[in-house]
This record gives C-alpha cells, structure tokens and sequence, in this order.
C-alpha cells in the first residue's frame, strides 16, 4: 500500500504548470503544501465536502484547464451526491482523486465506513466514465497516465495507507492569499 | 415583475451562472432560466454544493448565483463560514422565502425558518434585500454594491407573489 504522502507526490509529477488542484482539508492540503505550494493549489482548509463541488464549477468555467479534485474518503462520503452531479455534467477536464485511507486521519484515525463500502463502485454507478481503483504506485502511475491523456471525466480511487508526517505544516498563507493566487492562476 | 424582466435585470449586470436547488416561489422564473441560452445553470443536489459550484465564478472573475429556498439556508452553515465568508468569495443567493410573516401562512414546516430567516443572514453577517414588486433594480444594485464592497455573499429574498 501506498503512504499518502508519496500517492500526492506521484499526482504531482503529472500535473502541469496550468493545471488547477483543489484540495480538501486536513492533512491533504498540508500535504500538497509541503510537496509543492504553487499558485495553482486552492487549499480548501474548511469546508469538509466542498472541494468536488467548486473543481465541478472551476471544470465547467475554465474548460481549458485541467482540474485535479483531491479528497479523501470522509470528505467524499460527505458529499456522496455530488458524484452522480459531476457524472451528469461529464467534465472532461476533471481529475476527481480520492485518497482513501477508510479513516478520518486528521482529526485522529477515527475509521470511515469506507472499508465496507466501495467509493469507486458507487462512482461508476453514479455515471462517471472512467474510474479506477489502485493499491499501488505503479497502478497509481499508469492511471495517472490514462486519466491525463483522456478526454473524458476521470476518477481515481487510491487505496493508501495511514502514515502521518511527522511535523507537517499548515497552510502558512492566509484565505485571502490563497484566494488571490489561485485567481492569478485561472484562465477562464 | 415577471420571468423576464427579473432575469434580464440579473444579466443586465453580468450573472449568467448560477447552480441551485428548485423553488415553488419563483417556479416560472425557474423555468425560464433553464430554458434561457444566455445562463449556465447547474442544477445542485443540496445549496452547500450549488454554493461551492457558483463560488467558482469568482475565479474566472465573474459573480455567480445560487437558486434556493429558504429551507436551505441551513445548508449554508458550513460553507458560509469555513469558505465564503473566510476565504472573502461573494456570490449572489435567490432566496424563495416561504413562510413569511409565520402560521397561518405556508406549510408547517416553513413556521419556524419563514420567521427567522432574515435573522439567519444578519447572524452569519451576510447582506441581503427583500425584493418588492417595483424596486427590483434598486434593491440589486444596493445589493451587489454591498457584495461586491465586501467581497462576501449576499442575499435577494424573495416572496411568493413578487416575481410572476
């Protein structure tokens, strides 16, 4: 099984300097942010559950970008009804990732009910036309590599493992600087 | 007012984006929005998700809208406070406002949320206005001068009645 932390770093190598991320609270974002902090990166840092439905906004407005949706189990079994709202709309330059480790990591290890449910299932059944499950780096990579040469809605169901970083920082940039740069970023 | 006049006095000033959540208090302006080419509309599955769907319009330097009732505004917690409001992204929210004035108007179920709703958006310190039948253009331009000053969402309350 994958650390979270590499699965991030992987996403990383194929996002492009164009590309948008947005990416959910908790340790994700700070993740992302001590893996690359680019202008590109919308930490969503409250907001549980949020972060699907404004890459959904950003996939349609800015249909030139590609959009990286990155969340976990908690976050997307939040929000469970807006995967069959993305699917209805069918972004095609949306990358939903879905970073499973079937706990709440960040507010202690509290498990989720995503061991006895299958979020990548409940995508397909939802509409979305490609998804993927992986429990591995090089599974990770190759679907990586379909997702970002497809034209078509994507969803990856990466199964990780529970591996804190050790001091991990928070997002040091205020809302409204995060706000800003990723504004400089969008190209409607 | 009617459909059209509403929507035209919207488009007028740059909103042609919205995502939302159905309401029987502006039923035929609802209608005519999806049928209009000139809007984008996502239809939501709840009012946080159609809030962080239009929210997005802010980045590609527009004003988006939410389409609500006020049932939903309780929906609006979460993302008002941990992302609108902290994160200073405005948006514009049409609010259909059942049970105004309390019983015996509307259904039970809109009592107690019909009473507190303008209390509910002084609470999360979100600007709004009560549309009346002939001060449309007033109230959306006091409206989106207040949005737009504070860089918060802000909200348009509608009655039954008020757009036909």
């Amino acid at each position: 099984m994958i650390a979270r932390y590499q699965a991030i770093e992987r996403i990383l190598s194929h996002i492009q300097s164009n590309d948008l991320v947005v990416s959910t609270t908790g340790m994700i974002s700070r993740e992302l942010f001590s893996l690359d902090d680019r202008p590109g990166n919308f930490y969503m840092i409250g907001s549980m559950g949020l972060a699907s439905a404004m890459g959904l906004g950003l996939a349609i407005q800015a249909p030139h970008q590609r959009i990286f949706v990155l969340e976990g189990d908690g976050s997307a079994l939040m929000s469970l009804g807006t995967l069959p709202l993305i699917a209805s709309e069918g972004p095609p330059n949306l990358v939903h990732v879905i970073l499973d480790n079937e706990v709440y990591e960040s507010t202690g290890g509290q498990a989720s009910i995503s061991s006895r449910f299958d979020l990548d299932q409940t995508a397909t059944s939802a509409g979305y036309p490609w998804t993927r499950r992986v429990d591995g780096i090089e599974e990770l990579e190759s679907a990586l590599m379909e997702a970002t040469n497809a034209s078509h809605l994507s969803l990856i169901l990466v199964k990780v493992g529970i591996a804190p970083v050790e001091g991990i920082p928070r997002v040091t940039h205020t809302p409204e600087e995060i706000r800003d740069r990723f504004k400089t970023a969008v190209q409607p | 007012m009617d459909a059209h006049e509403f929507w035209a006095a919207l488009k007028g000033r740059g909103l042609n984006f919205f995502s939302g959540v159905p309401d029987s208090t502006f039923q035929n302006a609802y209608n005519f929005m999806v049928e209009d080419p000139d809007i984008r509309y996502v239809p939501a599955v709840r009012e946080d998700v159609a809030l962080g769907i239009a929210s997005a319009t802010y980045f590609t330097g527009g004003l988006g809208g939410v389409i609500m009732q006020n049932s939903g505004v309780g929906n609006l917690v979460n993302p008002l406070t941990s992302f609108n409001l902290m994160y200073r992204i405005p948006a514009v929210l049409i609010v259909g406002w059942r049970g105004y004035g309390g019983p015996p108007n509307d259904a039970p179920e809109h009592w107690i949320m019909g009473a507190k709703t303008p209390e509910f958006f002084e609470l999360m310190e979100v600007p709004y206005e009560i549309l009346g039948p002939d001060d449309l253009e007033a109230a959306l331009d006091r409206l989106l001068i207040n949005i737009r000053g504070r860089s918060v969402p802000g909200a348009l309350l509608v009655r039954s009645g008020v757009i036909t």
